[in-house]
């Protein structure tokens, strides 16, 4: 349980995507632990997980670190928390690991933390940020959903860190065979007690989140209230909402009163889902822009917004919470009119 | 075939969403004990996803094991008790978001062992998958561990319980997507997300009938040993959020899209 930083030993834990290459968020924890080497001065180690590990080591074989270890085979295809976990130990033992970099992906979230208990470490999630600063190494994440943040360090080892994505910039060095060894896990039967049968979209029709869209549109539960005329224009809404995110290339998100109210059966967007909705009980997603239209912007949905770098809302209320500090513009004006107005410059 | 289950909550309280949060040294929240608190939004979710399984499965018990202040969660109770029945077991401790999750999962799994009766053979550990105060999602795998349970599910939305005694699970993955799974069933612990469930109402006769267990419950509940080894938080701050609002009044809507478009193509 030793924590000089000059004793670490650096394990970064990746894994393949279902198409077999890394994600974005892999590539920015190897920019991580390419900086946090150098300031370690340590040589670090690659540990990857997946059916065919061995093909995406080489994809990264420049990244500078001095080890490649991999645990691969069909039963390390899917994400699965029993034969996940069981990889992912084996080879923080094989690394003899004391600090372990991780992408805070769906995969790596679910089996992780497993793995720090059975290790008898500790487990930081969602990560912005790890850099050694007076003789320690000190982690960013935010507490209570976004709404404080904080620096921390911890002395108990192993150390599992799961940086979320835009913690850092992304790796894009060249492709480099390695030599890669491979670590062996027994499967008994009692991790296969599950099976993994595939992923599929959790809405219908056209796919409308996109994570790695410029902009996020937010739709809010104004859209399917009674408009100026007396009437509710759902239709029109559906209509407007999924033109501006299609023309646009958004990505689109929600506040909770807009999903929620398909659960008590009134006008609504047919095409949103729990999935869609941004806040404290809902996504903080990460885009550069973001409009947000018929949304109050109360605190529990903005706490969502915590990534968004440029906001912009539209709103009839000139006293909304947009306008408190909130977003950058608050434009006071009907949506229905100022979207019908943006598809069609976007036509242009 | 037995194919009742033995559900296990795990949920904390938070602080109510709508209250401003101030950090304090410690770390704490300023007036910590006195901000409005709520059961954690996912855990509450896990727990009416709990109450509906149970209903579905004659024989079914469902337990919510909290680790909270116990006069706190006396006041969270006087609602949460009239929403679905359980059975209360309580950990004295406190529900701050700076605890560690190691300490955290070490406590609750010390008391789902120590469940009178509990069948681990028929168990599935319900949680939300975050807090709303750490936020981390950690807590429940090491739950999960300590109880060996290796069949483990994070963000789920979907739990069915299928004629052959399988469980056919949808979890959130990147991109708006759901993993689909299938378990051969029990022991399995998942992590909530939001469910498909809306909150029930309030039913006065359930909160009675959970009220026998709530208030010995309450009584006994011991207090939890949290050391938080080694921990040093550096900082915790409010961020600068507030931002110079430019507002925009009495243009027409064809010059608000212009500036729109320029603004999204810019
Ligand atoms: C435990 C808990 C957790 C929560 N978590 C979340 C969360 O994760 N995410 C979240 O979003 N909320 C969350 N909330 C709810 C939150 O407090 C708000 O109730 C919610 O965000 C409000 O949604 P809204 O702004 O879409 O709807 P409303 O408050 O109904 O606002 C509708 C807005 O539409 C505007 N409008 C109407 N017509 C037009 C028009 N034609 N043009 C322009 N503007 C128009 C109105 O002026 C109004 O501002 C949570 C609450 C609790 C208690």
């Amino acid at each position: 349980m030793d924590s000089g930083v000059n004793m670490e030993r650096l394990l970064l834990l990746l894994h393949a995507d279902e198409s077999g290459s890394l994600p974005k968020v892999a590539l920015e924890c190897i920019e991580s632990a390419r900086t946090l080497g150098g300031q370690l001065d340590a040589a670090w180690t690659v540990g990857l997980v997946g059916g065919q590990a061995g093909a995406a080591a080489a994809a990264i074989g420049s990244c500078g670190a001095a080890r490649f270890l991999a645990v691969e085979g069909p039963d390390f295809d899917a994400p699965r928390y029993a034969t996940d976990a069981a990889a992912a130990e084996a080879l923080c033992l094989k690394a003899d690991a004391t600090l372990v970099l991780a992408p805070a992906t769906s995969r790596w979230m679910r089996a992780l933390p497993g793995v720090a208990q059975r290790l008898g470490g500790r487990v930081d999630t969602h990560v912005v940020g790890v850099s050694v600063q007076d003789g320690a190494i000190e982690i960013q994440r935010w507490y209570y959903r976004q709404r404080m943040e904080a620096v921390l360090t911890r002395a108990a080892r192993p150390w599992i860190v799961l940086a979320d994505p835009g913690a850092s910039e992304a790796w894009g060095g060249a492709p480099q065979e390695v030599s890669v060894e491979t670590v062996s896990v027994e499967v008994p039967e009692s991790l296969r007690r599950t099976t993994v049968i595939g992923a599929r979209a959790a809405e219908s029709g056209a796919q409308t989140i996109r994570p790695d869209a410029a902009l996020l549109f937010v739709a809010g539960a104004g859209w399917t209230k009674k408009q100026k005329d007396g009437q509710v224009r759902a239709q029109e809404a559906s209509e407007l909402i999924l033109d501006i995110v299609r023309k646009a290339q958004a990505s689109l998100g929600s506040s909770k009163s807009l999903v929620d109210l398909a659960g008590e059966g009134q006008a609504v967007l047919p095409f949103l889902t729990h999935l869609h909705q941004v806040g404290q009980t809902g996504s903080t997603p990460r885009h550069p822009k973001g409009l947000a239209t018929c949304c109050h912007g109360e605190e529990p949905h903005v706490v969502g917004w915590r990534f968004i770098n440029e906001r912009r809302a539209v709103n009839l209320d000139p006293n909304c919470g947009w306008a408190r500090g909130k977003a950058d513009v608050l434009y006071v004006a009907d949506a229905f009119e100022v979207v019908r107005k943006v598809n069609e410059l976007l036509d242009a | 075939m037995s194919d009742y289950y033995h559900i296990v909550v795990c949920g904390g309280i938070a602080p109510d969403p709508l209250q401003t949060l101030e950090p304090v040294a410690g770390p704490a929240l300023k007036n910590e004990l006195m901000l409005p608190a709520v059961l954690d939004p996912w855990a509450a979710h896990a727990l009416f996803e709990a109450a509906h399984l149970a209903r579905s499965a004659p024989g079914s018990r469902v337990w919510l094991v909290s680790l909270s202040p116990k006069a706190k969660l006396q006041q969270v109770m006087m609602t949460i008790a009239q929403k679905a029945p359980f059975e209360l077991v309580v950990v004295d401790g406190p529900s701050s978001g700076f605890t560690d999750s190691f300490d955290v999962a070490a406590a609750i799994a010390g008391a789902i062992e120590n469940i009178a009766g509990l069948d681990r053979s028929r168990l599935l550990v319900f949680g939300g998958w975050e807090s709303a105060a750490r936020g981390a999602g950690t807590t429940m795998q090491m739950v999960g561990e300590r109880l060996g349970i290796m069949d483990q599910f994070q963000g789920v939305d979907e739990l069915k319980a299928e004629a052959d005694g399988s469980l056919a699970i949808l979890e959130r993955i990147e991109g708006g997507r759901h993993q689909v799974s299938r378990c051969a069933g029990p022991p399995a612990l998942l992590g909530w997300a939001t469910g498909s469930l809306p909150e029930p109402p309030n039913q006065p006769q359930i909160g009675m009938a959970n009220m026998r267990t709530i208030m010995p419950s309450l009584q006994r509940a011991k207090p939890a040993a949290l050391p938080g080894d080694g921990i040093v938080f550096r900082k915790v701050a409010l961020p600068r959020q507030q931002r110079d609002t430019r507002v925009v009044k009495d243009l027409p809507a064809d010059a608000v899209a212009k500036e729109i478009v320029e603004w999204i193509r810019g």
